[in-house]
Order: C-alpha cells, then structure tokens, then sequence
C-alpha cells in the first residue's frame, strides 16, 4: 500500500463489500452461537424474515414512505433559507458578523432537546417532525455554506471585476458556480444528519414512520423488527447518498481531480 | 495627451495588526504612458511593482494622487482596463471558449458576435482545437495564452501584465513573449508589463520603467528601441548587451538595498 495512491474500481468494490461479509459474518457467529441470547439480539437470518414480514404484512413501505418525506421536507426547508442566507453571509462581512455568533450558538443546541418544547408548541403532527429536522439541518447548513462562499478564490472575483463585472455579477457568475460543488457536498452530509434526528423525533409521539414501529416494536420485545428497521434507515440513508454523490459528480465534473 | 496618466500616486497599506506600522509600498510616482506604448516596469521583488499594477487597474485605491485614464480619474476596476494575472485565473468552470466570452456575455453581447471574437482570438494566440477544453486540462502556458486572449476580447484601453510569465518555465516563457508581442505589433494595443526578468523587460518593451527597493518609486526610464517586429535573435546582439548589462547594475544596487 503507497500512500494516496488510489485503488482500482474492482479492489474498491471487493474492498466494500468485504467489510459488510466480515460484519454479517460476525454477527451470525454471535448469535447462533448463543454467545448473544436470541431475545437481546437477532440472528441475521431473523431479522430478514422478520424484515420481510414487516413489509408484506405490517404495512411497512408505508412507514418508510412517511420517514422519507419527514426528512426531506425538513432538510428542503432548512435548504431552502440556510443557502441563500450562508451565500449572503460569505460574501457580505457585515452580514456575517450579524448572524454568524447566533448560528453558532445555535449549532450546538441539540435538536432532539427541543422535541418536548415542540411538542407543546406544534403538537405531534407533521409540523412537529418536519420542525426537528430543520433545526438539526439548518443552522449546521448555514455555517458550512457561509464557510465555503468566505473561501471564493479572490483572484478570481479580481479577474470578473477586471472583465467588467459589478457586484452582482460577481455573485451571479463567479461565486456562486465556484462554490456549487462544495455546497452540494454539504447538502449531501446535512441530509446524512437529518437521518439520525428523525428517528428521534419518531420515537416521541408519532403514529407512523421507522421511529414509530421501533417504539412499537421495543414494547413487544421484537429486537429483530428493532434491527431490520435499523438496517432500512441504514439502506435508505446509503441510497440517498449514492444518488446525492452520482448527482453531484455530473453536475460538477470540471470540479474533480481538483 | 498620453493615454493613461499616474500624477503623484502613492500607497500606503495599514498594519495588519495593532502595534504593527504600516507599510510604505510606493512613493509619490508619476509615468505618463502614450497611446499604443509597451511599457515594462522592472523591479526587485516586494518593490511595489505588482502595487503600481493593481492602482491602474482599481483593483487597489491609492492613498495620494490620481490616476487619469483619457483625462478621466479611475475609480475601481473596469473592462477598459484588461489584467492578465501571475497566477491562473481562469474560470474553472468554463470551457476556453466561454472564458474568452466572459467579458463579452456581461457587456450583453448577442451569442454571434461572441462567437466571432472568440475565433479570432483563439487563433491569434494558437488554441484552435481547444475551444471546448476546461482549464485543468491545459498547461500553464496555453492557460495564460486563454488569459490573455479573454483580457484582449473585450477590447480594453489598456492591457496590464503582472509577471504574466512568471510561473512558466524557460522555454515556454520565451515563446510566450514573441506571441505576446506579435499580437502587440498587430493590434497595436497600450500595454503595461510588469516583470523583474532583465531580458524580458528589454525585449518586450519600448520604455523600461525601473524601480528601485522598497517604498518604490522610479529609479530610472530607459528607452528599448529596437526596431520591431523583433526576433528572439536580437537578445544577443550587442546593442541588447550593453543595455541588459546597465539595466542589471541598476537592479542590483535595488536588490541589495531590498536585502537589507
């Protein structure tokens, strides 16, 4: 192994799928082993079937369904102000000065702290879940954004001012297209974040969702419904960020190899 | 009446922190530079060459004077005046093509007209064939040929070159001179270069402006005139000897002078 030399496409395939053989391969000696008690954690085996079961009988689509949406319609609001407003305070100092000590304030309150108050607040509807999420995503979402436009290549903004441009064609067309990759990489890992605290705020007062049948599940004892659960969110949270990085790959390909 | 007129300009930077003094970059200068004149500034490094560029091109304020450009002070940057960088600045983003077209598509010119000038320019400075390559795939000297082929699309009064050459190496370098100034003796263009190569600033120039260590201020003007077009053959003539062999006296006692 030399360092920072990449892997080919195939040893970095077999490389990936040989931890998750090694993982399984751990857990099924654990449990059928009895080394685990079956009710403390279930076989890979079970948790298939009972996955399976969860699906065919219990309406479970549904619950992912509802989770899916939970999280993105959360993440699409916190996106939806915390990408202007993060532009706006990279490339407007004093606008960064107002807003930047608040938003790292803010940062560190944990989302999950604020469900009992939300709960009060908004009930345990959707605006509830959706509320949770943006404020794990939004404030996270703005620094990292403000950081990435502060990091424009100054040379480059000289270079369109010296090519005739204004203020706002700066932003229009250096800017912006400068930082676009990098924003959609930090959208990309925000919406990771959103995964974790939906299945909190699922675990409070909700009806539907993962988090919803692993409460459920828990007062049964059902730790292989718990576990295929967790492997759902795990699968669904993998795919949306495969799609997310394809996505990001062909939009920015002059960004690569940087 | 010259084309761009520095009367009295001198820049002062603050100290970056408190209790740090500021910095005297330049002294009061004035240069009158005439319309369609290739004027070098030569200089050590950190002798505010590089200052005196950026002033012209509004890219900084000057603490004292005025800068006319046709009898008009300047104030800020503008597409009059072109800036062709040391580092490359090319848009990453966009193809050679539509970094030539930068200027033109924020002038709002229509799509045709774009098209024609960027032609015309990728072949004046050689890159018919790579309209559609992105900067990452050019080297350094075919990037600084897009550059200075997108600073003179947008057909500017003037054109500043702040060591243009610098990053390149030997070989390249040359060629990129005779390039510059055969585009220079077509187009006829008013050109500033600044540079701290003794050869460079000779060959290129009409008028070597030599600056002396910091706080700069001009040393010395020294007419080049050979006759044009030229040939790399004449750097070895004894005329280009003799002046090369003052010039690198007088940057000499600057560069000593900056040493200590």
């Amino acid at each position: 192994m030399k360092l920072l030399v990449p892997v080919t496409r195939e040893s970095r395939i077999l490389l990936g799928v040989a931890f998750f053989v090694g993982f399984v391969a751990l857990w099924a000696l654990l449990t059928w082993s009895g080394a685990v008690p079956k009710h403390f954690l279930a076989s890979p085996w079970q948790t298939l079937l009972s996955g399976w079961d969860l699906f065919a009988n219990q309406k479970f689509g549904l619950d992912v369904g509802m989770t899916v949406w939970r999280v993105v319609g959360g993440f699409l609001l916190a996106a939806v102000i915390a990408v202007p407003l993060g532009i706006a305070m990279g490339t407007y100092k004093p606008i960064e000065a107002f807003f930047e000590p608040f938003v790292s304030f803010a940062r560190y309150l944990p989302a999950s702290a604020f469900i009992p108050l939300l709960i009060l607040w908004v009930g345990i509807g959707e605006a509830q879940k959706l509320t949770v999420i943006f404020i794990g995503c939004f404030f996270q979402l703005t620094l990292m954004i403000a950081m990435i436009v502060s990091g424009t290549r100054r040379d480059l903004v000289e270079a369109a001012y010296t090519l005739g441009c204004r203020d706002s064609g700066v932003i229009r067309r250096v800017v912006l297209p400068g930082a676009a990759p990098d924003i959609a990489e930090a959208l990309r890992q925000v919406l990771g974040l959103g995964w974790t605290y939906i299945i909190v705020a699922e675990l409070i007062g909700a009806s539907s969702g993962i988090g919803h049948m692993i409460t459920d599940s828990q007062a049964l004892m059902a730790t292989d419904h718990i576990i295929a659960g967790i492997v759902v969110i795990g699968l669904v949270g993998l795919l949306s960020d495969v799609v997310f990085k394809r996505v990001n790959q062909h939009l920015f390909s002059w960004s690569l190899q940087r | 009446m010259s084309r761009l007129s520095i009367r009295k300009v001198a820049k002062t930077f603050p100290g970056m922190h408190r209790g740090v003094p500021p910095t005297q970059a330049l002294q009061p200068i004035s240069l009158d530079v005439a319309d369609n004149d290739f004027i070098t500034v030569l200089g050590p490094s950190g002798c505010g060459k590089s200052t005196l560029l950026r002033l012209v091109a509004g890219l900084e304020t000057p603490t004292a004077g005025d800068i006319l450009l046709d009898g008009t002070p300047i104030a800020g940057a503008g597409a009059d005046r072109g800036v062709v960088f040391q580092s490359y600045t090319l848009f990453p983003w966009l193809t050679v093509r539509q970094n030539i077209c930068f200027g033109l598509r924020e002038k709002g010119m229509p799509a045709a007209g774009q098209r024609e000038i960027s032609e015309r320019f990728i072949a004046q400075v050689g890159l018919r064939g790579f309209e559609e390559h992105y900067p990452k795939q050019l080297s350094g000297g075919m990037q600084q040929r897009v550059a200075i082929a997108r600073a003179l699309a947008n057909d500017p009064k003037i054109l500043l070159l702040d060591e243009p050459f610098g990053a390149l190496d030997n070989q390249t370098r040359v060629l990129m001179q005779e390039l510059l100034l055969g585009i220079w003796e077509q187009a006829q263009k008013t050109v500033i270069f600044v540079t701290h190569d003794i050869d460079e600033a000779i060959f290129m120039a009409n008028r070597v402006v030599v600056m002396s260590a910091r706080p700069g201020r001009i040393k010395a003007e020294v007419a080049a005139d050979f006759p044009h077009p030229r040939h790399y053959t004449i750097k070895t003539s004894p005329e280009f000897m003799a002046l090369k062999a003052q010039l690198t006296e007088e940057i000499r006692v600057e560069a000593m002078a900056a040493d200590h």
